[in-house]
């Protein structure tokens, strides 16, 4: 049994349909990249795992059990929490609050507490209790990862946290993914940043246009396989 | 003299206005629902406070005790089992359920309590006074005013200091990403409205204490907290007050010239705001 995994995953918006019958899984201490070009329905298939697209119930499974149907809440309070696409920070709270509302609701135990998540940026605390929109995009992005392990969740979904990022800062951002892993999470990493993404991965999937092209472990997948995938190069 | 007096009924007045609007703007500033039938939920309260006098042979102010929790569950369940349903991107369908609601309370209190107009028994209070420097002011409308001040502290505090403040705030900002954090909008919203209920609750007991009502005059109502909460700017609870005041010290400066202007000048002064600041005079500086 994976941690989390998802059987002929299909979503829609509407009349246009956005994932193709999609099965991917996740095990126990993983962390597995998503790659692929605009469009390819990346952010959807998080969406649909993290509860704000709805599907069929047995669509989502997380350690056995269905999920596909629940709210994101729920889904959340079970221990699956997400950093969307476009950081999302709460723009009228602080950064703090930004932090603590991972937690509302719940006693959470584990590793991420507001100290661990200040050690780990400590940037952070120096801007405690600035409005979360008034940092840098970096600094934002740090806090929306924050946010999501504050929960101490079993996995965390990134939906593209080097979006809009110079190097360096993505760079700090992907240096603090090892010690996320160390505390005991899983990880689902969407990236279009092919190289960082790879770096933090034990396996890869390549989606085009709502459908997994390639799969296969982060170190035997070679640049070219990759590149077709994502392209949808002559050989396919 | 007079004028001075006049004033300070006139500011006295704005806090009934404000205990009106607290509500409707707290409900606003969440979910961005304009409750069309907010004034006869305060008319219902104070029928609701009326019953419970009649059959408990209760004061007012002890009635208000077992209403309170009443109508937090009213507004629990309204807000639960109807206007979740019906909010959305479109604005227009939570608009028409709850000017439907507003014909159905009129109708329902109509039925049950006819037409007649009532008034809730204030005892003493209704006419005491006290002195100062001078004045004479009435000691139910200084309850009324110092009850709007506690309210919009109390409600200051429950959304700047608390975790479920917290939530609101989260969840006014941005509902799909408030879920992916543990929160449940439907509940953060049934919560919102039922403590609306709760202030509700507080109005309807100074309205009834202060004057009479009927079943009709919840329009009315809810047109002074609208202007008021406009007046304030979205979203400030303390804007709301100054709002309530404007209004009121319009109607009484109106009256003391020509009774019959009362109502007319609360509304000229609420066109005139508006004409200089559009957005009211504390909005907030998002959205
Ligand atoms: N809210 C939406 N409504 C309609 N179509 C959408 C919506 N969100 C995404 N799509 C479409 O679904 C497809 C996949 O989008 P998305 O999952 O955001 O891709 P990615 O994250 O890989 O860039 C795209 O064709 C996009 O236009
Ligand atoms: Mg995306």
């Amino acid at each position: 049994m994976s941690l989390l995994e998802t059987h002929a995953l299909t979503a829609r918006y509407g009349d246009f349909q956005a994932l193709f019958g999609l099965d991917i899984h996740l095990e126990q201490g993983e962390t597995v990249a998503i790659i692929g070009a605009n469009g390819a329905g990346k952010s959807t298939l998080m969406r649909s795992i993290s509860g704000v697209l709805e599907n069929g119930a047995d669509q989502v499974c997380f350690q056995g059990e269905p999920i596909g149907n629940l709210p994101a809440s729920e889904i959340m309070a079970r221990g699956v929490a997400m950093v969307p696409e476009g950081r999302r920070l709460f723009p009228s709270l602080s950064v703090e609050e930004n932090l603590l509302i991972g937690t509302y609701g719940r006693k959470v135990q584990g590793h991420w507490s507001l100290q661990t998540i200040f050690d780990l940026f400590p940037i952070l605390k120096e801007r405690r209790n600035h409005p979360g929109t008034a940092l840098s995009g970096g600094q934002q992005q740090m806090v929306a990862i924050g946010r999501a392990l504050m929960s101490n969740p079993r996995v965390l979904l990134c939906d593209e946290i080097s979006l809009g990022l110079a190097p360096v800062v993505i760079k700090d951002i992907y240096a603090a993914v090892p010690r996320i892993q160390e505390a005991g999470a899983s990880l689902i990493v969407v990236e279009q940043d092919i190289g960082q993404a790879l770096k933090v991965s034990d396996r890869v999937y390549c989606m085009m246009e709502g459908r997994v092209t390639l799969e296969g472990t982060a170190d035997t997948l070679s640049r070219e396989a990759i590149h077709d995938a994502y392209f949808g190069g002559a050989a396919a | 003299m007079i004028w001075i007096d006049t004033i300070i009924q006139g500011i006295l007045l704005g806090g009934l206005y404000a205990l009106f609007a607290a509500g409707l703007s707290l409900v606003f500033g969440i979910m961005r629902l304009v409750n069309l039938a907010h004034g006869d939920l305060i008319v219902f309260a104070a029928y609701l406070i009326l019953l419970l006098v009649s059959l408990l042979g209760l004061s007012p102010f002890l009635a208000v005790i077992i209403a309170a929790p009443i109508m937090f569950g009213v507004g629990w369940a309204l807000q639960r089992h109807v206007l979740n349903r019906v909010l959305g991107p479109d604005i227009l369908p939570p608009l028409l359920v709850t000017f439907g609601l507003s014909v159905v309370l009129q109708n329902a209190l109509m039925e049950g309590f006819s037409a007649d107009s009532q008034r809730l028994p204030a005892g003493d209070i209704a006419t005491a006074s006290v002195q100062v420097g001078g004045l004479n002011l009435g000691v139910l409308p200084l309850l009324t005013f110092a009850s709007a001040i506690l309210v919009i502290v109390g409600l200051n505090q429950l959304f700047y200091r608390t975790e479920l403040g917290r939530a609101f705030r989260a969840t006014s900002d941005d509902a799909v990403t408030a879920g992916l954090m543990g929160i449940r909008p439907d509940r953060i919203f049934a919560t919102a409205t039922a403590i609306a209920m709760l202030v509700v609750t507080l109005a309807a007991l100074y309205l009834g204490m202060r004057a009479n009502f009927d079943p009709n005059i919840g329009p009315a109502r809810l047109i002074y907290a609208f202007e008021a909460v406009i007046i304030g700017g979205l979203g400030s609870l303390w804007g709301t007050l100054v709002g309530g005041v404007i209004i009121g010290v319009a109607q009484t400066v109106g009256a003391a010239i020509n009774p019959e202007w009362q109502i007319l000048a609360g509304h000229l002064a609420f066109l005139i705001v508006l004409l200089i600041k559009p957005r009211g005079l504390f909005p907030r500086a998002l959205d």
